[in-house]
């Protein structure tokens, strides 16, 4: 396992740490964004913020799948499942994120319905092959990482003309989303006195499996039209410590740059094949609602009309809940880096990873799950 | 013993048979059973009594009774089966006491229709086990229920044991500045199972640490008869291990990840899959709270025996009101080692 020691390094760490201490500008300040839920999770789970200087701030961003996911599509998932009795294959996490009023997909399976954990997409083309008297839908989520899988069993799907599969879309696309973030532009009086102060955001971290696949260009904005360096950075530790030194470089030298951390793995185009794929079996929605984000133009995919036959959403005519989230929860504003975690009236009192009311609480890529099981004792020092 | 066994017309077909509703309905077909696979399997006295109940003489001093029930799926799996898994699971849970197991009894749930040859290999991976650890099976049961009740077979299993004198472990008694030691790796258990059932197939396949404890712990307690915790981190793994002992003793831990080992291919799996090893089950590990100033003596007397000869010092216990289990990660910031909640489930991104 050399690949992972290497990334994992503790005293290359603290020479990396040591050099940000080193070479931040003390009357500034670096309110730097991890748009990814792997990287809020690796920076929980290595306490990397304990090796940072005050001036170095981190804001979690929106980047998990399973917190984006608005509470009406998981509604509109429970309703098609105890509906059409089909058998429902979703992603683990999926499985305890509240849609209206709490109810769940676990709830739901308890109260009899056929919903299946699976890991990957086409163990549910497997289920559908192995069960042709039962239909079969695949709760298909995330970003652009998870979206290529999807697009090859429903290319899959149709070369077999497996009638009994069908996948619920909800894949969803970052650079959209980070353009929202951005236009919600903090440098206003008003969006300052909005954010309570969380204020600026200097730079960000990019995407690290995401821009596998959509490569460093689909980030030039972030930088030419909205002023601020990005830096793409994998998932290990040390790929986020040596981001964070490399955005505080650019922002030192005053640079607006997007730069590429994450060089074993990601280039400038990305991966075109994969990107074709994409292309070939879905089609962009004009307007797709994000937990937090609100409505989002041209944020998210839909199934193309060849592949309709594999499309829950036609084939079930799925519909249209509008769900509002628990009054208390603020899962919006910590999706949009607005309010950190311990900042939520509900964070680990009625809010816990056993009892989550908002999404942010389910999955570990979620912030506040993230702070919950990783940070807690900071926050008892503290009170 | 031969002579009160009843001929049976035809031999129970144990290459292609499958268990029968009858098997389970207390007439011929079961007495058939139980005679040609458990007795044969498990042959003692206590058994060959053929009694509903069995007459057990014990030393004197404070019995630990523990019982589990096992229903792992898949059946098999590299490294063990349900059956040794049984045997050893319920052996470990009498030994953290720090006693000495005496007596087991099994109860068998069947499915119908499940392959007699399926059966009897689990039978006789129980019989090796309890063999191996020599403890007899002394009573046991076994039902049949329709086929799609059952998930081919459950096990349960009871233990009794002894403790010695002079030996009082339990989970209530950490101090701050104990030393909490691991007798090994984390997570092959867990890894392995969990590969196996989802078909995820690797050029070394992962096998599960499945082995019984007692004997590494009756070498425990004789070198430091004041060990004050001893718990194998088995479901929830050793997250769960350390959190129940930091609540039952109203004390905090502090670990250094660097410090816990965990074997190569279950890292890169649990990477893979994005799973903690720090939350996957073991069952051939234990976990030993004893005081600071024994902690050589203990460690020593660990790497002295096979089963635990990758021991190592973890970490200690600290006086924390909030109970906390606290991780120095290998990059010098800590972590919360928190209870899991729900189950442990892989990323989507
Ligand atoms: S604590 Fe719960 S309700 Fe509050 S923001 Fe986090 S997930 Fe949402």
């Amino acid at each position: 396992m050399k690949y992972l020691d290497e990334f994992r390094d503790g005293r290359l760490a603290q020479g990396l740490a040591a050099r940000i201490r080193r070479e931040i500008e003390p009357d500034r300040r670096y309110a730097l964004m991890e748009f990814c839920g792997g990287h809020t999770h690796a920076i929980c789970r290595y306490g990397i913020e304990d090796l940072l200087p005050a001036e170095v701030r981190l804001i979690h961003g929106p980047g998990c799948p399973v917190c984006v996911l608005p509470s009406g599509r998981l509604q509109a998932a429970i309703d098609l499942v105890e509906r059409e009795r089909v058998i429902l294959c979703s992603y683990g996490d999926l499985l305890r994120v509240p849609g209206a009023q709490g109810d769940t997909l676990l709830k739901a399976k308890a109260r009899g319905a056929d919903v299946r954990m699976v890991y990957s997409v086409s163990d549910a083309l497997e289920i559908a092959r192995a069960q042709p008297d039962r239909s079969v839908v695949f709760f298909a989520i995330g970003f652009e990482t998870t979206t290529p899988p999807t697009a090859v069993v429903l290319r899959q799907a149709r070369r077999e003309e497996l009638g009994n599969f069908s996948v619920y879309c909800n894949h969803v696309l970052t650079p959209p989303a980070l353009r929202a973030l951005l236009a919600t532009d903090f440098s206003s009086p008003h969006q300052e006195a909005a954010t309570r102060g969380a204020g600026v955001v200097n730079g960000f971290i990019g995407p690290a499996h995401v821009s596998t696949i959509i490569g460093t260009r689909a980030y030039e904005f972030v930088a030419t039209e909205y002023r601020r360096p990005l830096v793409i950075a994998g998932f290990e530790p040390l790929d986020v410590l040596q981001s964070i030194l490399m955005l505080v470089r650019q922002l030192n030298a005053g640079e607006v740059r997007v730069e590429n951390e994450y060089t074993r793995a990601v280039g400038a185009e990305g991966n075109r094949k994969a990107q074709q794929l994409m292309e070939e079996v879905f089609e962009i929605r004009p307007s797709f609602e994000w937990r937090g984000l609100g409505e989002l133009p041209n944020s998210a995919l839909a199934i193309r009309p060849e592949f309709a036959d594999w499309d829950a959403e036609r084939r079930f005519a799925v519909p249209a809940i509008q769900a509002s989230d628990h009054k208390a929860c603020a899962c919006g504003e910590v999706l949009r880096g607005v309010k950190r975690p311990e900042e939520c009236k509900v964070f680990a009192t009625a809010c816990t990873p056993d009892h989550p009311l908002g999404s942010c609480m389910v999955s570990a890529e979620g912030a506040c799950a993230a702070h919950y099981h990783y940070g807690r004792f900071r926050q008892a020092v503290a009170s | 013993m031969s002579s009160r066994r009843e001929a049976y017309a035809r031999k129970l077909d144990l290459a292609r048979g499958c268990v029968e509703i009858g098997h389970g309905g207390g007439g011929r077909a079961m007495a058939q059973l139980i005679e040609e696979l458990f007795l044969a399997a498990f042959d003692n006295d206590w058994l060959r009594a053929q009694d509903d109940c069995a007459r057990l003489t014990v030393p004197t001093g404070r019995l630990v009774m523990a019982t589990d029930s096992h229903v792992v799926s898949p059946l098999f799996f590299p490294g063990g089966d349900i059956g040794c898994l049984s045997v050893h699971g319920t052996l470990n849970d009498v030994a953290m006491a720090g006693a000495r197991p005496l007596y087991l009894a099994a109860g068998f749930i069947l499915e119908e229709g499940f392959p007699l040859a399926d059966l009897k290999r689990i039978v006789e991976s129980m019989a090796r086990a309890a063999r191996d650890a020599e403890v007899p099976i002394v009573t046991g049961d076994t039902k049949v229920v329709e086929r799609g009740k059952g998930d081919g077979v459950f096990i349960t299993t009871t233990g009794i044991g002894v403790i010695p004198a002079g030996v009082d472990i339990s989970a209530n008694r950490a101090r701050p500045g104990d030393a909490v030691l691991l007798s090994g790796s984390l997570g092959e258990h867990g890894m392995a199972v969990l590969a196996q059932r989802e078909n995820l197939s690797f050029d070394a396949p992962i096998e599960s640490d499945s082995a019984a404890l007692h004997g590494l712990v009756a070498t425990m307690v004789t070198a430091v008869p004041d060990i004050h915790c001893l718990r194998d981190p088995t479901r929830g793994g050793l997250s769960s291990a350390l959190n129940e002992i930091a609540r039952q003793s109203g004390v905090g831990m502090r670990l250094r990840e660097a410090a816990i080992p965990v074997k190569e291919p279950v890292r890169a799996l649990c990477e893979f899959l994005g799973l903690d090893p720090l939350y996957v089950a073991n069952e051939g590990k234990l976990l030993a709270i004893c005081p600071a100033e024994a902690a050589d003596t203990l460690l020593a007397a660990m790497r002295a025996h096979p089963l635990g000869r990758e021991a190592t010092l973890i970490g200690e216990v600290v006086a924390d009101p909030h109970g906390f289990v606290e991780m120095e990660t290998v990059f010098g910031g800590r972590r919360l080692v928190d209870w899991l909640s729900g189950e442990q489930l892989p990323r989507i991104c």
